[in-house]
Parts: structure tokens; sequence; C-alpha cells
């Protein structure tokens, strides 16, 4: 803890402790822990002199804020007008049911985090997957499904009882 | 990445590093130059870069190869594009093991590899250059010009372009006033979607009482299915600082801002990179060129709030609040971020700065139509042949730009609309064609600018389930701050919800009407105001198609689920197997020889086997 504390300091020297930096320095502090952790959010509310409310209100109306840890990978679909009208909406509907995991969540065995995001302004390759930073494009449901379960190879044992159900 | 030790204290300092940059250039007579935009970098140009950096190495002596990652060419359906210089020779999707023969035989050899150029699909020519090919033909590149031609993280290749002459030329021989009244004889006017005079935004800031003054980027690009924002900001980011200088000095501000959406992290970098190499070279700090200008730029990543795309909701954002916007009795020029007089403009506006300095206002104000001076960049998306980044003179009909430089739309189908502005625009259909594309014409067909996404819908596409869509992003994004919106939107979903599943009622359509109505009066910011826009086209241009939903339970573009049937042609069907094997619910049967039937009854139409088969036998009905 005295080592977290220890970066939180260093992340709010960074912008001299300006309140109006509070974005960035809860984008720094979810960098190195992958979400926003409640007792870290309690203690740069301290630092900050500010209410924790109003972190909470930045963390939850942001959607790039998470209250909860992530998956070991991340996985972006887009959601643009474009991908859209590709087809996306079905790959994303084919990966909630292959996982069973819904657009914002993460599979129970955090193997990835699943989000539906607006566009990514790569529209010519759409539809679009971003896994990891990668991108992948003109996915179909076959294809997401197929890079998805690459992510790991414990994944063999979760396809054979999901695949087949029903719409 | 280089580094530059030069620190420039005048002008002509600038000017001087120019020219010897351009004789060394002309030494390096040999140049890749592979695109690691976005589009490109997905596809894998990166590692292409990597193998000519490779090859370059390993050349003989006697030839002087340089390898160079550049921004977006725009052409990002072709991705990965590689130009090899002398002569341009413009090549399209390259693969790895392209890189070996392009570099033996054009970069050593002088001879061109004829299977990598374009094609065009209706003459068979092949191009040789990108001025060739019908997509660059009709443009009109100022602002995305040194796309694809300079490396965007140094900035000696910026300059050895004719970068930061402007600001050069405005510290050392302009007035502020001058400045902003060569911008209003440019006509320049916003791009960012408002299209609001953007001298006037200047003057009246300039004019704002306080000694304190912000000048912001807008770079929230949260329009879907535009990115013109990202190419410029990952391109060619130094046009953008450049004109914020400008813009700086004009209005009197040593503050600005760039607000980057989240989901542009190339753009962050570039940036970035940017900033600090301004600041090492002295052309962002205190005494800039050696005048009494003082001006640094700092960056915000957004959080990825659609809404902060609105001016007082980035300001919001970027006082370390949540993203809700302000009623805008007092304008942002007055009283902006922490209360100070503030000018935000948008990334493309910033870009065309330095051009209209360089080339003049009145030389700027020719291109264009009376009200809409200049180029736009537009987003040419969709179900066109060509997608990609498009700069045309404003003025230019939407048919110009969709069958000539896009190629048309794909697969053989016909053209149903394109939607123009983003989720506060409308769609236009084909019979407006032949409308000149600039601010006020698209706003009269319900539509409008916008920040430049243009996203072409064919036949397949049902007009409801667009305005749903949009509708459906409007709410999720709305920030909840003011009644009409938060509640009017889920309203008008919960309406189209029920026409797209085939249970609308009668008077549906003047129930959206009212609702839409009700939002342009009354909310509280402008994307608000403008969200009912997407349902307001289409009711207008496609009332036949909301009735074919309401009235005969009938999608015309069979899109909507349980709106059309699956049936399977029994003269195209091979008796494959493939559908039965695939349908979840065990709906179809058949046999060897014979062909396979739907039954009506079990089949849950989830059209898998429309997807899965190989004959294209199945069909809507």
């Amino acid at each position: 803890m005295a080592k977290d504390n220890n970066i939180l300091e260093q992340i709010v020297d960074r912008y001299d402790g300006e309140v109006g930096m509070l974005i960035p320095m809860m984008q720094d502090l979810q960098a190195e822990h992958g979400y926003l952790p409640p007792d870290h959010l309690r203690s740069l509310a301290k630092l900050l002199e500010l209410p924790l409310s109003r972190l909470y209100a930045v963390a939850t109306f942001y959607s790039s804020f998470r209250l909860a840890p992530r998956g070991a990978h991340d996985v972006s679909l887009c959601m643009g007008t474009v991908c859209f009208l590709k087809g996306s909406s079905a790959i994303s509907e084919a990966i909630s049911r292959e996982f069973r995991v819904e657009p914002g969540g993460t599979t129970r065995d955090r193997l990835f985090s699943f989000q539906a995001v607006n566009c990514v302004g790569a529209c010519a390759l759409a539809p679009v997957m971003v896994v990891d930073g990668k991108y992948y494009d003109g996915v179909t449901p076959d294809s997401a499904l197929e890079i998805l379960h690459k992510l790991s190879p414990d994944e063999e044992n979760a396809e054979t009882t999901t695949k087949g159900g029903t719409v | 990445m280089i580094s530059i030790s030069t620190r420039f204290t005048s002008g002509s300092d600038i000017e001087n590093f120019a020219k010897k940059l351009s004789s060394k250039d002309r030494q390096t007579a040999k140049a890749v130059r592979v695109c690691i935009g976005t589009g490109c970098a997905a596809k894998g140009s990166r590692r292409l870069y990597e193998l000519f950096c490779e090859a370059a190495e390993q050349s003989s002596q006697d030839v002087r190869v340089e390898a160079k990652c550049v921004g977006c060419h725009g052409f990002c359906e072709r991705g990965p594009i590689v130009v090899v210089e002398p002569g341009q020779i413009f090549y399209q999707r390259v693969e790895e093991p392209d890189v070996a023969e392009i570099f033996r035989e054009t970069v050593v050899g002088g001879r061109t590899v004829e299977r990598l150029l374009y094609e065009d699909p209706v003459t068979g020519n092949k191009a040789k250059k990108a001025e060739e090919i019908d997509f660059y033909k009709v443009q009109e590149r100022i602002v995305l010009g040194n796309n694809g031609l300079i490396d965007p993280t140094t900035i000696t290749d910026y300059i050895a372009e004719g970068g930061y002459k402007a600001l050069a030329k405005v510290l050392s021989s302009m007035t502020p006033e001058e400045v902003i009244s060569e911008v209003e004889t440019a006509g320049l006017r916003g791009r960012g979607g408002g299209g609001f005079p953007t001298a006037r935004k200047w003057r009246s800031c300039r004019e704002a009482k306080g000694s304190t003054k912000y000048v912001i980027c807008n770079g929230d690009e949260g329009d879907p299915g535009a990115f013109m924002d990202r190419s410029i900001m990952e391109g060619n980011p130094h046009s953008v600082i450049e004109g914020m200088l400008i813009g700086a000095y004009a209005i009197g501000s040593e503050q600005g801002y760039i607000y980057v959406r989240n989901e542009y992290p190339l753009a962050v970098e570039h940036l970035k990179m940017a900033i600090s190499q301004a600041r090492d070279c002295g052309l962002l700090g205190k005494n800039i060129l050696g005048s009494s200008f003082s001006f640094d730029i700092r960056i915000n990543r957004g959080g990825g709030a659609f809404v902060c795309g609105e001016s007082t909701a980035l300001m919001a954002s970027l006082e370390g609040r949540t993203g809700e916007p302000r009623a805008k009795y007092v304008h942002t020029v007055e009283s902006g971020l922490r209360e100070k007089p503030t000018n935000l403009n948008n990334v493309e506006t910033w870009a065309n700065i330095p051009a209209i300095i360089n080339r003049g206002g009145k030389s700027f104000a020719d291109i264009g139509t009376e009200k809409s001076k200049g180029t736009k960049v537009f987003s040419l998306v969709g179900k066109v042949v060509n997608t990609g980044l498009v700069e045309v003179p404003m003025g230019i009909t939407l048919r110009r730009i969709i069958d000539q430089i896009g190629g048309g739309v794909r697969d053989g189908k016909s053209f149903k609309a394109v939607q123009t502005g983003g989720p506060s625009g409308g769609c236009i259909p084909a019979e407006h064609l032949d409308a000149r594309v600039d601010f006020d014409e698209l706003t009269k067909l319900g539509s409008m600018m916008g920040s430049g996404g243009m996203i072409v819908m064919d036949e397949d596409t049902c007009m409801v389930k667009v305005a749903k869509y949009f509708t459906n992003f409007l709410k999720e994004e709305s920030c909840g701050k003011c009644t009409p919106c938060r509640e009017g939107l889920a309203q008008m979903l919960y309406v189209l919800d029920r026409i797209t599943d085939g249970e609308g009622q009668v008077g549906d359509v003047e129930r959206l009407e009212g609702l839409a109505e009700l939002l342009e009066g009354t909310a509280l910011c402008a994307l608000g105001k403008t969200a009912a826009n997407p349902i307001i086209s289409t009711i207008r241009y496609f009332r036949d198609e909301y009735d074919a939903h309401i009235k005969e339970k009938r999608c015309p573009a069979k899109e909507c689920r349980g709106l059309f049937r699956y049936e399977i042609d029994s003269e195209a069907c091979k008796a494959c197997g493939i559908c039965m094997k695939n349908c979840p619910v065990d709906a179809i049967t058949g046999d060897k020889k014979v062909p396979h039937v739907i039954d009506q009854e079990k089949c849950t139409l989830c059209g898998t086997c429309w997807e899965k088969c190989p004959f294209a036998a199945v069909l809507k009905v």
C-alpha cells in the first residue's frame, strides 16, 4: 500500500496537483492497475481534497473508466455506423453467445474484457475488432470467434459446451 | 526519430533550415514511403516498413535509399500503400513477399511492378501515380496534401515541405488583426460541424475582456463513420500545432489544449512527439522565433464520451468534471474554460490556417461556393467501392464524390441514401445526389455537413433501422442533464423498436415527429437539438418504409428480423446439406439430390442458412 500511495503521489505531482487534470490522473491510475481500485480512488480524493463522489461521477460518466478488474485481453468491437451496416451487431451477438459475455463485461475466466465501442475511425476496414491494440479488418462472426479462441488454448473446452446453443 | 538540435530564433532561421533540407533531400534520390495510418497499419504496413529498412541497409553503398513512414494517403481501401521515388510510383495492397521485388525492380532497377499498380475496374488501365487514379483525380488536397508525403514523427519533414513558414510570416510581418482579416477574407468556416465563421469567433475572443485566454483544438472526433481528424492528427500533427500557434497569436492566448479521443492512441502519440519537438526547436514556449509571443500546448485524452465533442462539455471535461454541456447564453469566447475567454476550433479548421496564410485568404476563397470556401475532407465509407478519406472543393456534387471518387455502390447494388453529418445529420436520397456539397445546401436537405462523415447505403439497408441505430447511439451517449434529450430519445427509441419488431401502431410516425419537434425546441445543447435529425430525415424521404413496417409488417430492405422470411430457391439449391447442418433449430429438411426446404413454423429467422449457403440459394422474401 505504501508503494501504491507512492504511485498516487507521483501521478498527482505529474500534473502539479491541478484538480482540472483529474481525468488524466485517473487515466494514469487506470493504466497502472487496468482499472480504478476503490481504495485508490479514495486516496486520490483525499490527496486532491475532493469529495469521493466527484471522482465516482467522473469514473462512471466516461466509458473508458472501469471500476472492476479486467480480463487478460482487451477486445473492442467497433459499433460505428459503417461496421454496423456491415454486420457488427451479428458479431457482437456471436461473441456474447459463444463466450457468455455481454458488451462491457469480462468473461468469467477473465480471459478477456469485451466492449462494444463507438467508431474506432478505421471505417475502411469495417467491420473492425481490436484485440490488445491489434486491428482486425473485415471481421465476420466466424472469424471473430476464431480470433478470440486463439487467445488461450484452454478455451477449447468452453467451445464444445456453448457451440450449437439456441439463438 | 530524427532528433533536431536546431533552435529557431527568427523566421529566417526556418527558411534557411528548409533550404538546407531541400538540398539534402535532392541527394536522397530514392525513397520508399510506407503508409502507417491506422488502415494500412492494420494490414501489416509497419512490418513492410521494417523490411524496406533492412533492404535499404543491405543495398550497395552507391544507392542511397531512404525508407520512410508516412501518414494516411486516404485510399485505405487499397492499403497497405507504398510509394517509391523517383516517379511517385504508387503500389497498393502490398504484402510482405512483395518487398523484395519492389526493392529489386523499382528501387534499384527503376522498373515498375505492374501487378501491384492500381487497375481501373472499368477501363482496366493501370495507374502508375496516385494522380492518375480516379479516386485522387477529382480531389483537391490542401489539408491532406502532406499526408502520405511526410513522416509525421519528425519535424524536419514538415519544415522541408514549407512547414512553420506561415508562423514565421505571421510573427515577423503581421499584426493579430491582420491575421484575423486574412482568415476572414478566406471565408473559413468551422469544420467541426457548425460552420461558424472562424474569423468572427477569433475576433470575439480577441476582444473579450480578460488577460488570460485559451485556445482549444477539438480532436474528440466522435461521429461514428468519420476519421478525417484522426488522419490529420496522425499524419500531419505539426499542421494542427502551427494553426493553433497562429490562432493563439491572433487571439492573444498563451496556453492551448488539444483534446483527443481516447480511441485514437496513435494520434496522441504523434501529437506528443510533435509538441515535444516543437518545444525543442523553440516553436513552442517563450518568445517564439524571437518575438514577444509565448505559447504552449497540452494534450488531454478524452474519457470516451460522445457529448464531449460539444464545446462546453469538452471544457467541463478539461476542468476535470463530467462532460455536461451548459446553456450558451454566455458564449465560450467570453467565458469558457475556467471562465476565461476560450476559442475552440476543430482539428481540420486549425490545419487549414497555415495554408490560408501561405496562399493568402483571397486565393483560398477562390475555392468553393459563395458561402462555403475552401475544401472539406470527408470520410467516404459504407457500401461504396473505394472507401477512404477524400478532400474535395466545396460545391462539388454528392454524385461526383460517390460515383467518380468512390467508384459507385459496391457489389452492383443500387444506391439508396447517403448519410452525412454523423448522428446529428440525416440521410439524403438518390433524387438529391446532384446537390452541391456545402454547409447551407446540406442543411436545406435536412442533413448537415457535420464533421465530414459520408456513409453510403445501398438497397439492402433498412432506413428505419438506420434511424434506430443513430437514436440508440444518441440515447446511450446522452449526458442526461436535460430532460428532453434524456427521456425523449428513450421514448423515440421505444417507438422505433416497436416498429422494427413489427409491432408498430398507426400514428407512430406522427408520435415520432411530435417528439422530434419537442427535442429540437427544448434540448439544452446542439447535440440534443439535432438528435432527431436521423429520424426526421428518414421519415421525410423514406416514409414508405416506415409505413411498410407499420401497416404491412414488412421490411422492404429485408433487414428487420421477423418482417421477412427465408426460403430456399429449389433451382439454385445443390442439396449440399450445409444449411441443414448449420441450422440451430433443425428447421431445414431435404435429402441428397433433393432441394432443401425450410419449415417456416420451426424457423427462428436467425439467418445462419442464408450466411452459410455457398450457392446463394437461400433467399430473403
